[in-house]
């Protein structure tokens, strides 16, 4: 059966609908695959996409997600070798138990990991370690576990591998991985540095008083993964210059990483399998389906139409970066930044200039902290699961992200522009 | 009669000067006291957590939240037991985990004295040295509040000239 018109789009974005609602909900924690999968099936059995295209996704997607899986099997095992916990007691004696320096070594630590190891690693592996970092100081944990929470979406910008939603639009950029970063690095720092200014007020009474000194850690540095972490950052900035896809830097990261943890028996394959997490990954394919269901059928001119791109061979202007960064950050947090990212791409069509690609990013990556978890849905499912107890403690959250993410994402833009203005000719 | 009872709030980054204070207070002279240790684990840190791991969408694993809830109440049970050391008299500790302010509020209620400490600006004397939860404990207690400076109270010259009139 093969439809089409309205009817098709009705039915498409009602798969969409029901992949995102059942991604929120994760009824008995079942793997979002569950529906993603059989939805994606459903778009091609309908005709909402050709299969020829679906496939054209699915192959276009298998570096990304293998990029996706290294990345996420490179930071468990980097916190397994201690990496982590040792940063931790390292950033604990920097502080010298005040908790003004503690901020800003945890805004470093946290924007750091989130650009090398992804948001993931830091809001899974690092905000336990810097909540423990700050209890065992007896200073108060709020706003450095606040930090880690909102760096790991506003610090993502930096490099591909540093979102998931980078390294679906890095592809599609048609950037080099230095490049990618040379654009992103001002509009990075001046997001972060929006942020702790920011931080700084807003807590200023949490910061205040003073916790207790902290001895040097005693147990052992962890240099092998460390060394692995940084050989692979080295690895990332050459893969462009000797025509290497960076997704094997990031592949031969982890393995060699996972030979050591395997041959020492620290870790299973089970383990492993699990760290890559692939029910992730088929879920991500499964939702670029989806999506391009949704996009193909009229949505997609219809959003494209809203955006008001510049002719082919033209850098965009300042506005329309605005433009393009606000929409991406609105889209975001109605849905989760990942199909909103992947809807923008997909409407925007290829060809697109490097520089809207980017300017979708920092709004799709900067723009989640505006609402509690960047998808009011997850919010309003969250508050009802919880029997609309965890609402009043949001209010202080939310007004946190009122503040920063108009001020960051704002300056981060305009960063961008400077950025492609100044890199024109040789960077873009 | 029942002993009295003084609550002693306990928060990071002040609480030596709250247990000293309640120590004072608690002296055996004023007749017989029990002294409750109160330490309150702030719910929204953990519920960020639990927010942040949520926006991971589709993200397998361990939700973070949950470590971060249970050290937290770990670590301040380890505080209380500082706390209680320091004070050096007989005590009861008691951990609450919720919404900050709302919890030492109910924790006063049938107490004879909350003790605590200022816990935000300390370079002036002004408004600005109570933080958030302070300010409404100290406008809710439900019984008398003795309220310290953390270390030394600023000069009086902090606080700024009253306005001119014309």
């Amino acid at each position: 059966m093969v439809i089409s018109g309205g009817l098709a789009e009705a039915v498409a974005l009602a798969l969409l609908a029901s992949v995102l609602v059942f991604a929120v909900m994760q009824p008995k924690g079942m793997p979002e695959a569950v529906v993603a999968v059989p939805a994606a099936g459903l778009t091609v059995l309908l005709g909402l996409i050709p299969p020829a295209e679906a496939l054209q996704q699915a192959a276009q997607l298998g570096p990304t997600v293998g990029f996706l899986a290294a990345i996420l099997v490179l930071a468990h095992l980097a916190d397994a070798e201690g990496v982590f916990s040792w940063l931790g007691s390292w950033v604990a004696v920097g502080a010298a138990g005040r908790p003004g320096r503690l901020l800003a070594l945890v805004f470093g630590l946290a924007a750091l990991t989130t650009a090398v190891l992804s948001l993931d690693a830091t809001v899974v592996l690092l905000t336990p370690v810097v909540f423990r970092t700050a209890s065992t100081l007896r200073l108060r944990a709020k706003p450095h576990v606040y930090a880690c929470t909102h760096l790991a979406n506003s610090a993502s910008t930096l490099l591909p591998i540093s979102n998931l939603t980078n390294l679906l639009a890095f592809a599609a950029s048609g950037l080099t991985f230095t490049t990618f970063a040379a654009l992103m690095a001002l509009p990075w720092l001046v997001a972060i540095g929006a942020e702790y200014v920011i931080f700084r007020r807003f807590f200023r009474t949490d910061l205040a008083g003073r916790g207790e000194p902290h001895p040097p850690p005693s147990g052992p540095v962890p240099w092998f993964a460390l060394a692995v972490i940084a050989a692979s950052l080295v690895g990332f900035g050459l893969s462009g210059l000797v025509g290497v896809e960076p997704v094997w830097v990031a592949v031969l990261a982890a393995a060699v990483l996972a030979a050591r943890a395997l041959l020492r028996r620290e870790i299973g394959v089970i383990g492993l399998v699990r760290a890559a997490d692939p029910l992730f990954s088929l879920f991500v394919v499964a939702l670029a389906i989806v999506v391009a269901g949704v996009t193909g059928n009229g949505l997609g001119a219809a959003l494209a139409a809203l955006v008001p791109t510049a002719p082919e061979g033209v850098a965009p202007g300042l506005l329309t970066l605005l433009a393009v960064a606000g929409l991406a950050a609105l889209l975001a947090n109605v849905v989760n930044n990942l199909p909103a990212t992947l809807v923008l791409l997909g409407a925007l069509g290829p060809g697109l200039h490097p520089g809207l690609v980017l300017a979708v990013l920092l709004g799709v990556n900067i723009g989640p902290n505006l609402t509690y978890v960047g998808s009011l849905a997850t919010l309003l499912w969250r508050r009802v699961l919880a029997g609309g107890e965890a609402a009043p403690t949001l209010r202080e959250y939310l007004r946190l992200g009122a503040l920063t993410v108009p001020v960051s994402l704002g300056l981060a833009v305009l960063a961008l522009w400077l950025a492609l203005t100044l890199g024109r000719g040789w960077l873009v | 009669m029942s002993a009295r009872t003084v609550v002693a709030w306990i928060i990071e980054g002040t609480w030596e000067a709250t247990v000293d204070a309640a120590a004072c207070a608690a002296t055996p002279d004023r007749g017989e006291t029990e002294v409750l240790l109160l330490a309150v684990v702030d719910a929204a840190v953990s519920e960020a957590v639990h927010g942040a791991f949520g926006g991971l969408f589709g993200r397998r694993g361990h939700d973070p939240g949950d470590a971060v809830a249970a050290q937290g109440v770990e670590g301040t049970h380890e505080l209380l037991v500082q706390a209680e050391q320091r004070l050096d008299l007989p005590a009861r500790r008691e951990v609450r985990v919720g919404r900050v302010e709302r919890e030492v509020v109910a924790a006063c209620e049938h107490a004879d004295l909350l003790v605590c400490s200022r816990d935000g600006d300390r370079s002036r004397l002004g408004p600005h040295s109570l933080g958030r939860h302070l300010r409404f404990v100290v406008d809710h207690a439900p019984c008398p509040v003795l309220l310290v400076w953390p270390d030394t109270s600023p000069d009086l010259d902090s606080i700024p000239p009253p306005p001119r009139h014309r």
